[in-house]
């Protein structure tokens, strides 16, 4: 005779999963395959409750987490061959562009596109069709792979291309994990002959002189992105743009090792603060003080990878300084014509004391075919706000209005709360993606909670 | 899904004709609900209570039969609204307050009222939390009461059932600790409604509007266990300690 199971009972897989603002948590049990074959048997053995792939949780709200399913963390599909002949690089979707960086910028090449972190892994990537600090010219990081492998809904091993097979790839890009499980992927690098970025600095006095200036100048630099003080009143900024420096600029110190490449965290923020480190006291003194440290102009200073790349990598787990209820980062795309939207938004959520230390503007260039994929040309704010603040919901809401009038949207990846409606409205072609979705998985085995909320 | 700021898609309410039910749902943040189960026997209350809910433009409200003593028909209707889309919260709602007097003259009406208070809430209680262990988040919110902190000589069978349900309901969030899903246990002393109209009026007495941003507010907070009203926690800690012969002497 066996004792009854109760149905109340833990298991000890079961994790609290939230998003990195750390919202709405959800419990899911979390496997690590060893195997392609034990990822088949995971797909084919699924609950009702289905499966969903985790990178590193780097997406805001509650892309990568799913209440009572099991979650698959990839983190034995590591593996990493470069081609340095052809520039390209083949990888494990549970590889973390922080990992691919540490061997390629050694061996002269960058990674096409980084978001604002390297903590992300490249299955992360690829399902949130990141981009960086190129997108106006080079678009996003799924724009530059040329080969994925997936384990569809039914359990079958797919390679997926953009000439060979159009529609499942580009509805895997962007796809917010939903068409399957990414098991590798091959990308085109940036070949480099320095690990150093030539950078370009200056200080902006406001909405109009920054914008004014991205709109004249950023066609001249691969990378650029402004940093918005969104507590000062003439929201100031500073706006750095740049390239990867070639060797011949380097001082001869430099030169004897211009590939010479580390990427160490300095700081983590402890675990519990009573109210947040996040309050208006603290994020005067931040704003300020980055405002401050930034030149009025400078050009051509050699910057450090993680200094020009990943300033917010230096402190792990910064997103505890906001405290228990959480954050979550508003980010719209909106073309040219709506220039405005930027400063409405800013204005908007000061008037209700929603604070931000964090604030990005940065102009997008073309889309590409993926159905859900949130770039659009013109341009995207990205704005961190405590969840706490009373008022948020109902002035977000009337935000995703004034953004979807303008025939904007929102990014999938840091969305925590629009509405399902706001969702359809914004993306058009999500009743195209939902049919190449249910043909790859006709059994509708992966979902997340964000799938949910949104009824994708 | 509950979002990032607390806003829920879908509650069911079992026990569809209460009061602080409904109140509670009209108190819930709205802009993203999409689903309101009532939950209850068939009757004008059910009726009612969704008129009232969809007249204040609460989108997705429908009634459902539903009978708290009819425990073997729980299973079906509790997986059935489930299979349906996560819940993300469920208010146990259902209670009868009976009449002390008449309960001690015909026991069969105190088997009624525990019945329906403890036994029916056990059953319900209990297919609910699977279900909420399944889907790994959401909330039962049960209706307890003071009247169960101590057996009172003037309503100590409604105040056992009630300490009954209060305890389960204690044990069951316990259980589903780590799970995803929560247990908030709601003791609510005197409330002006249907069930208490007629009675004398308590000390503290409160509206269902009142118990409902009490709920509201502990949902946000994801509190387990509250007074409504509030202060009422210190009242009922000073009465638990006041000693026999004297209590069973209170005018109460």
């Amino acid at each position: 005779m066996t004792d009854p199971v109760s149905p109340l009972a833990r298991s000890d897989d079961q994790r609290v999963l939230t998003g990195w603002g750390r919202t709405a948590p959800s419990v899911a049990e979390v496997r690590q395959p060893a195997t392609v074959e034990d990822l088949i048997d995971i797909i084919a053995t699924a609950g009702p409750r289905g499966v969903l792939a985790r990178g590193l949780g780097r997406s805001y709200g509650d892309a990568a987490q799913s209440g009572g399913a099991t979650v698959v963390d990839l983190a034995h599909f590591t593996s990493l061959h470069l081609d340095p002949e052809a520039g390209t690089v083949t990888a494990g979707a549970g590889v973390s562009l922080d990992s691919i960086l540490r061997v390629l910028v050694p061996a002269g090449f960058f990674v096409p596109v980084t978001p604002g972190t390297r903590m992300v892994t490249v299955g992360g990537a690829v399902a949130a069709d990141v981009h960086g600090k190129n997108h106006h010219v080079e678009g996003t990081f799924g724009s530059h792979v040329s080969a994925m492998t997936l384990v569809d809904g039914t359990g079958q091993v797919r390679t997926l291309t953009p000439e060979g097979t159009p529609d499942e790839f580009w509805a895997t890009v962007g796809g917010m994990g939903l068409t399957g499980v990414m098991t590798e992927a091959t990308f085109d690098l940036i070949p480099l002959t320095s690990s150093l970025v030539s950078v370009d600095t200056d200080r902006t006095s406001d909405l109009d002189d920054v914008m004014s200036r991205m709109l004249e100048g950023d066609d001249a630099y691969r990378y650029s992105v402004a940093w918005i003080d969104s507590v000062h009143r003439t929201h100031r900024g500073v706006l750095t743009r740049g390239d990867h420096a070639p060797v011949d600029a380097l001082s001869v110190k430099q030169r004897a090792n211009p590939l010479a490449y580390s990427a160490k965290a300095k700081a983590t923020v402890p675990a519990i603060f009573p109210s947040g480190l996040v309050n208006a006291l603290t994020m005067r003194a931040f704003t300020e003080a980055w405002f401050r440290k930034s030149p009025t102009s400078r050009h051509g200073e050699l910057q450090s990878i993680p200094a020009f790349f990943h300033p917010l990598d230096v402190a792990l787990e910064w997103n505890r300084g906001y405290g228990p209820a959480g954050f979550l980062q508003y980010q719209f795309a909106v073309p040219d014509s709506a220039g405005h939207v930027v400063g409405t938004t800013l204005k908007q959520l000061s008037r209700i004391g929603a604070l931000s230390p964090v604030t990005v503007l940065k102009r997008f260039g073309a889309t590409n075919p993926a159905p859900l994929s949130f770039p659009q040309p013109g341009w995207t704010l990205a704005i961190d706000v405590p969840a706490g603040v009373e008022g948020l919901a109902q002035v977000l809401d009337s935000l995703d209005e004034l953004v979807l009038s303008e025939g904007g949207r929102l990014y999938l990846a840091k969305d925590s709360r629009m509405s399902p409606a706001m969702m359809a409205a914004s993306y058009p072609r999500l009743s195209e993606w939902q049919r190449v979705r249910d043909a790859m998985d006709p059994q509708g085995v992966f979902t997340s909670d964000l799938a949910r909320r949104l009824s994708l | 899904m509950m979002d990032a700021l607390g806003e829920p898609q879908s509650v069911l309410v079992l026990g569809g004709s209460s009061e602080i039910a409904t109140a509670t749902v009209l108190a819930l943040p709205r802009a993203r609900l999409r689903r309101v189960v009532l939950a209850g026997r068939a009757s004008s209350g059910l009726d009612e209570a969704a008129a009232t809910l969809t007249a204040a433009a609460v989108p997705g409200v429908v009634t459902l039969d539903f009978d708290a003593t009819q425990t073997a028909s729980h299973a079906d209707i509790i997986d059935g609204i489930f299979a349906d889309g996560d819940v993300d919260i469920v208010l146990l709602a259902f209670g009868i307050l009976g009449d002390q007097a008449q309960a001690e003259a015909d026991p069969s009406l105190a088997v009624t009222m525990a019945t329906t208070n403890y036994t029916g809430a056990v059953s319900a209680g209990l297919h609910v939390a699977r279900r909420l262990r399944l889907q790994g988040h959401g909330t039962l919110v049960v209706m307890s009461s003071v009247a169960g902190d101590r057996a009172r000589r003037s309503n100590f069978v409604y105040g056992s059932t009630k300490a009954g349900l209060d305890a389960f309901a204690q044990g069951l969030g316990d259980a589903l600790h780590g799970s995803g899903a929560r247990v908030l246990v709601v003791r609510p002393g005197f409330v002006r409604t249907r069930m208490t109209s007629g009675l004398p009026e308590a000390p503290m007495t409160i509206d269902p509007q009142d118990v409902a941003a009490i709920i509201v507010s502990a949902l946000r907070k994801g509190r387990e266990t509250v007074y409504a009203p509030g202060p009422l926690r210190l009242v009922m800690a000073g009465l638990k300690s006041v000693p026999r012969p004297v209590f069973r002497r209170l005018p109460i």
